[in-house]
């Protein structure tokens, strides 16, 4: 039975016939070759979201990022100016790591005047000069302004930083965004400082955790066992239909009920959650920040009362949940093979005034990481059944519509760029 | 000298729940047995009101060691329920060997 209503065309998915309504290979998610060209396609090419520009609130904050599906690492700095710069995290003297601590695989942050190699103590500005040479005489006709850190281009949108590893990209990530983007211009983020960071190793192609974060049709069945027996059942027989779906280029989002701010009945909640008024969809009592009572026109596109999340699939590897009760979450999906990635949530909450709005923000946070966890530990077990090849094509329902776009996606990415390819470059700053 | 603030002194023997980080809360609770979760809970549980209670009079960001350590075990509770109220096993069901860290946290 629809519980809510779909578009003229009859189901979410005709509704953009370019999706098609088949069964879907999951080839793009067990092939090496496949991810290979992923890499050159997708991760080398698109603007990547890396952080949040309270990461680096003051001149000389800086962070790497590691971006292995680009074979590469990054500083993000803030500069004297306070104007962000990126560069590939590399010295130009021999090619060391310039900014690492004692693992070099690892990230890394902090805030300094300059950066200096450990290697030969070659040292860079923030705004990526080369300073310093040592024993610069013993150089031959070395000309400091032709050695500037490797420059990325990097651009914020609503405080989120991008970078683009495409020396010849052209699109600003305001167009790249698109009507998604755009629609969620003004909502209060940067109120919301108050953080709570996950990363976990997980054993699957990124595409799939971004499909079993793109589709809550698994969730009345999968997540059974985290509601109250009474609860879980009501949920599995209703099942899941979202309010809305939305595609816009390479990116879609997806509109959904649920959310109790308070709940119509309080048996339906554990007693942890009726003791603290909060839980898997956050506090029930929104924070008092201005631009919440009005919201941005791509938020709950149906303006529905039952309206509990928003989540954005922002192509490649980066999803935005914006939650009725004020507060938002991110997910990012980092490859580091064909089957493995690196999967990181991110909770902000605008930051407590109390005891009891900071155990409210804790529940939310902790319950979260256990549903991660149900979600996580399927994802290798799809991995490697899809991997034995057994079974070759899948039907996709209409609430898998954003799962369909994606895949579909980056096959065009990496198709276009198979038509279309030119060598990726790197640019130097000066 | 006891852990948590006067009126919180029944929850002495709990003191070993009250832990700075998630990654230590979170190791506690999976390596307890279920009863010694649910006498974790059953004596904190009916505290969490009156915990609330008090720690809101008190400024958050300059919060004193023993309310500190009042709130910590707040957060171990909060940890501790899921295990308790649903799902009477440690480790959330269906979750395997998969596992996921802390990288970020509030100072508090």
């Amino acid at each position: 039975m629809a519980h809510f209503p779909k578009p003229g065309a009859g189901s979410w998915t005709e509704h953009y016939p370019e999706l098609g309504t088949g069964p879907v290979s999951y080839e793009d998610s067990i092939s090496p070759e496949h991810y290979e060209l992923e890499r050159k396609a997708i991760f080398a090419r698109t603007w990547l979201n890396v952080g949040r520009v309270e990461q680096i609130p003051r001149a000389g904050s800086y962070f790497t990022k590691e971006i292995q599906a680009a074979r590469t690492s990054i500083v993000v700095v803030r500069g004297k100016g306070g104007e962000i710069h990126a560069f590939h995290n590399i010295c130009r003297h021999r090619g060391n790591k310039l900014v690492w601590n004692d693992y070099p695989g690892e990230e890394t942050k902090g805030t300094c005047r300059q950066f200096t190699c450990k290697y030969h103590g070659w040292r860079y500005s923030t705004e990526g000069e080369l300073t310093f040479v040592q024993q610069e005489s013993e150089f031959f006709d070395l000309d400091k302004e032709d050695y500037g850190l490797a420059a990325i281009e990097v651009e914020t949108w609503e405080g989120f930083i991008f970078v683009n590893l495409d020396p010849e990209n052209t699109t600003s990530v305001h167009d790249y965004l698109g009507a998604l983007g755009a629609g969620l211009a003004g909502y209060p983020f940067d109120e919301m400082t108050q953080v709570y960071k996950y990363r976990a190793n997980v054993g699957s192609n990124w595409k799939l955790f971004i499909d079993a974060f793109a589709e809550f049709y698994h969730a009345p069945v999968l997540h059974a066992k985290q509601a109250t027996a009474e609860e879980s059942r009501k949920l599995s027989s209703v099942g899941f239909e979202a309010l809305a779906y939305e595609l816009d280029g390479p990116h879609g989002m997806v509109s959904s009920w649920g959310g109790m701010s308070p709940p119509k009945d309080l048996d339906m909640v554990k007693p942890i959650e009726r003791a603290l008024h909060s839980g898997l969809f956050g506090p029930w009592d929104r924070p008092d920040v201005e631009g919440l009572d009005t919201l941005p026109p791509a938020l709950n596109p149906a303006r529905h009362k039952a309206w509990g999340v928003d989540s954005f699939v922002f192509f490649p590897n980066f999803m935005l949940l914006v939650w009725a009760p004020g507060w938002y979450l991110t997910y990012h999906y980092w490859p580091t093979s064909y089957n493995t990635h690196i999967f990181e949530g991110t909770l902000c909450f605008v930051p407590p005034k109390n005891a009891t709005e900071r155990l409210r923000q804790e529940l939310a946070a902790v319950t979260f990481k256990e549903y991660a966890l149900q979600d996580g530990n399927t994802l290798e077990a799809t991995q490697t059944m899809l991997e034995s090849r057994a079974v070759s094509e899948f039907p996709l329902n209409d609430q898998e519509i954003l799962l369909r776009h994606l895949h579909k996606t980056a096959r065009d990415y990496v198709g276009e760029h198979q038509t279309t390819a030119t060598p990726v470059r790197i640019s130097a700053v000066s | 000298m006891p852990t948590f603030p006067a009126d919180f002194t029944d929850l002495e023997p709990f003191a070993d729940w009250s832990l700075e980080t998630e990654a230590e809360r979170y190791a506690k609770r999976l390596s307890s047995t279920m009863d010694e979760l649910q006498a974790f809970y059953d004596a904190a549980f009916p505290r969490l009101a009156g915990a609330m209670a008090y720690l809101d009079q008190l400024d958050l960001s300059a919060l004193p060691e023993n309310a500190t350590r009042l709130l910590w075990l707040c957060y171990s509770l909060v940890n501790a329920s899921f295990p308790v109220e649903v799902w009477r096993q440690s480790r959330v069901p269906d979750s395997g060997a998969a596992s996921m860290h802390m990288l970020v946290e509030p100072a508090v």
